[in-house]
């Protein structure tokens, strides 16, 4: 089945941090995980139209329509994000349901200047009906047929879901937020066996593009777990590519603010073990 | 300028500590010619120079080289030349060695060779014999020389675009010294570049600001095969040049204009295009049938350059502040680069001028089918609150897709060139390929040239030149326009800079006058 509407979030039509080349990204809302160190909380919930956002904003372009939804004005809002900063329930008035074929023309209007598109969230795979009828556009277009598809997944999804995926995805992106899944349910409120399976599976179907490792301080950045970590991911193929990055606090929520940045020598070394691991292709951002 | 007011400036320029001698120099000859009477202009076009309405660029009053004379240099190394008693090189090192010589015979308006040549081209008859190692060695030495002899960022070079061991071994050599001179463009065709030389320009810019991106097929399209950009993003013809370049503010011209926007394009835009075809007109005339250049240089007569490749520019700039002042006066709030309406009133501005320009038959201008060739000019130190040729302002730029989609469908009517900078984040430091498809996307949406600015490499991008961040003490935070200043030659704003490489390197193009 292919949804014709996606919630999304935004896009961006030029990333150069989203995977290789220049990439058009889809931002998809709603996340199924509630991560301590999410960097755009606004796209975990859908919005429940509470109202708490109409009236701060200083445009005044947020209002109740007939069915008490919060709609905007598109026209008129300035991106001041003050909606954002006040709800209550991690989301935003901004999202919207996009026919794919209004989504498939915006990425036409950028295709010679890309090497591909990139799908990322909130988490992608919850809307995969959508992203599997995106990428299947693409891939079957004259016009668009040679732009690579990318998912940039908490890897929660479970293999039924990938496999619709899969016919139609050049690679995947994973999130490991921690290889203990103990620690994994203190930082994501999940557990991470879906995750740590996504994984061999994906790299199974050498759909794995890359698996990003956020540390942050005090959580999972011990040179011991992080040496178990790399040691697991070698295991699971040993031309893994791995993203390494240090905590930020850019966009986190008040609640965690409390958490310490990562520090560029300690992530440095945490590089070292891993290149010791085995690991070849190691990215430290 | 009377005699006293004469003698005050001339002991300036001689006891200026900021000068080097040769800098001082030059700046004694442009005085010496600032006192012979101007070619003849009418009423109104001496009014409209005299007002910067029109502007000569400080070319001085009696021009006696062309300004950008673009030397057949594969012609000479083929040949040898009897004027520099030089016989035809027969290995690299002759060839690296006639070229040294022959830059410091080929005049420009800055004294420094604007074009060096097409090193990938011209050099390759020699090179056969030359292992790696050897010919990295001897370009390096080249290139650290070309630097220390010709200190002038307008000193300009083309690669491309065909993939060759000499460019990749000069963009090597680039990485390695970080020098300003000389400036680069690597020309780019869809079909015969390759990715790879693409990511190793790309790759060159993260460390030095360069090299400069050119559309080859626009280019060969509007200039045949045999042509580079030189200087500062002038495009013309090899064997050739330009006899000279002059522009029009069409911000003043919008400021003087009453009226809506049909009277603007009908009376008062052609009114002005026509005073500086007279100015371009009376100065091609002066160089050719006064000082009969073309007579006597030996460029000429070894047939290295040839009058009828030559043509003279014709420059535009302040496109930006003269359309957002007509939307202004029409009770419209849209400005330029962010409004459709307004970017649709800078194409027809522009269109407009081109059809004026072609138009408008030119003597000695037999390279351009006895037409002046458009450009959009980007600048010089002295311009204030007026954006260079027709770019968007500074700190003022949409999103990069949107600013592509602005400005591309003005570079078609340049054949002369324009050039736009985009400011690209650090990010893609990571990721070079990203530039790789922006570029190949640029010139699909017919983009002719333009050129990338990275906050985080060591160089600062001036209008069209690249200065070092560690010659400038207490730069002041990105931005041409400041970046410029810091140029006016011994001009009290510049005290502050006070490094050997800034005084040794200077703009002469971009700082035209004597210091004041
Ligand atoms: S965005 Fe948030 S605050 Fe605004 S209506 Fe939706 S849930 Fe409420
Ligand atoms: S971002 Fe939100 S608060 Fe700001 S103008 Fe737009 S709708 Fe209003």
């Amino acid at each position: 089945m292919r949804a014709a509407q996606g919630h999304l979030n935004d896009v961006i039509r030029f990333s150069a941090v989203d995977g290789p080349g220049n990439r058009f990204v889809v931002f998809l809302q709603g996340c199924n995980f509630d991560c301590i160190a999410c960097h755009n909380p606004y796209t975990i919930n859908e919005c429940d139209s509470c109202g708490v956002c109409v009236e701060p904003c200083p445009e005044m372009v947020l209002w109740f329509d007939g069915r008490h939804q919060v709609v905007v004005d598109d026209d008129q809002c300035t991106d001041c994000g003050i909606c954002i900063d006040v709800c209550p329930s991690d989301s935003t008035p901004l999202s919207k349901m996009v026919e794919l074929d209004d989504l498939l023309g915006r990425i036409e209007e950028v295709s010679h200047f890309i090497s591909g598109i990139t799908v990322s969230g909130g988490e992608p795979t919850l809307q995969a009906d959508y992203v599997a009828g995106l990428f299947c556009s693409l891939k079957c277009s004259d016009k668009l047929g040679h732009l690579t598809t990318f998912v940039d997944s908490n890897g929660s999804a479970d293999r039924e879901t990938w496999d619709r995926l899969l016919p139609v995805m050049d690679g995947a992106m994973v999130d490991l937020k921690a290889l203990d899944p103990g620690t994994h349910k203190e930082m994501t409120g999940v557990d991470n066996a879906a995750v740590l399976d996504s994984i061999r599976y994906l790299a199974e179907w050498q759909r794995l593009y890359e698996v990003r490792l956020l540390m942050v301080p005090g959580k999972n950045d011990s040179p011991e777990v992080v040496e178990r970590t790399a040691r697991w991911l070698f295991d699971v193929d040993p031309e893994m590519r791995i993203k390494l990055i240090g905590f930020r606090q850019h966009g986190v929520r008040p609640q965690f603010s409390h958490i310490p940045e990562a520090e560029a020598a300690h992530i440095e070394s945490l590089a070292e073990i891993i290149k010791k691991v085995g690991i070849k292709e190691l990215v430290v951002v | 300028m009377n005699m006293e007011e004469f003698r005050i400036r001339t002991r300036q320029v001689v006891n200026d500590p900021t000068l080097t001698y040769h800098q001082r120099k030059h700046y004694l000859a442009g005085l010496a010619e600032g006192v012979l009477e101007y070619p003849t202009l009418s009423e109104a076009a001496a009014e409209a120079l005299n007002k910067q309405i029109i502007c000569d660029l400080f070319e001085g009053p009696a021009p006696y080289r062309g300004r950008y004379i673009l030397p057949n240099y594969a012609k000479a190394l083929q040949n040898g030349s009897a004027h520099l008693e030089l016989d035809a090189p027969t290995d690299l090192d002759e060839a690296l060695n006639f070229l040294l010589i022959m830059y410091t015979q080929v005049p420009s308006i800055t004294g420094y060779p604007v074009y060096l040549g097409d090193f990938d081209k011209i050099l390759e008859p020699y090179v056969a014999d030359e292992d790696d190692e050897s010919l990295y060695r001897k370009l390096k030495l080249f290139w650290r020389a070309l630097d220390r002899m010709l200190p002038d960022a307008f000193v300009h070079t083309n690669l491309g675009p065909h993939d060759s061991r000499i460019s990749r071994t000069l963009f090597r050599i680039e990485r390695e010294l970080l020098q300003v001179v000389p400036n680069v463009s690597l020309k780019v065709d869809p079909d015969l570049t390759p990715d790879d030389l693409i990511l190793d320009a790309v790759m060159t810019v993260f460390e030095t600001g360069k090299p400069h991106f050119v559309s080859h097929p626009l280019m060969v399209r509007d200039l045949g095969e045999d042509y580079a950009a030189v200087s500062c993003y002038n495009s013309l013809k090899i064997g050739g040049g330009s006899h000279t370049l002059n522009r029009l503010n069409l911000k003043e011209v919008a400021l003087l204009h009453q009226g809506n926007i049909d009277s603007f394009l009908d009376e008062t835009l052609p009114h002005y295009v026509e005073l500086l075809a007279e100015l371009i007109e009376a100065r091609i005339r002066y160089l050719v049938e006064d000082a009969k250049f073309f007579e006597h240089d030996f460029l000429a007569v070894e047939g290295l350059i040839e009058l009828d490749k030559f043509s003279a520019m014709y420059g535009v700039y302040g496109l930006a502040e003269s359309v957002d002042l007509l939307m202004e006066a029409a009770g419209k709030e849209g400005r330029y680069g962010h409004d459709e309406e307004a970017n649709a009133l800078s194409y027809r501005i522009i269109e407009r001028i081109s059809t004026l320009v072609a138009d408008r038959p030119m003597p000695y201008c037999e390279g351009n089918n006895g037409r002046a060739f458009l450009h959009s000019q980007s600048g010089i130190d002295s311009d204030l609150e007026v954006t260079a040729g027709t770019r968007i302002p500074i700190g003022e730029e949409p999103e990069m897709f949107d600013h592509i989609r602005a400005v591309a469908p003005h570079h078609d009517l340049f054949p002369a060139g324009v050039s736009d900078i985009f400011h690209v984040e650090d990010t893609v430091r990571r990721n070079p390929s990203a530039m790789v498809d922006i570029i190949r996307g640029a010139f699909r949406e017919g983009m002719r040239d333009f050129t990338f600015n990275l906050a985080t490499n060591g160089f600062i991008r001036i209008t069209g030149y690249l200065v070092r961040k560690c010659d400038v003490e207490q730069f002041d935070e990105m931005g041409g326009r400041h970046g410029s200043t810091v140029f006016a030659a011994g001009s009290v704003k510049n005290s502050h800079v006070t490094n050997r490489y800034v005084k040794r390197v200077l703009s002469r193009e971009s700082s035209p006058r004597a210091p004041q």
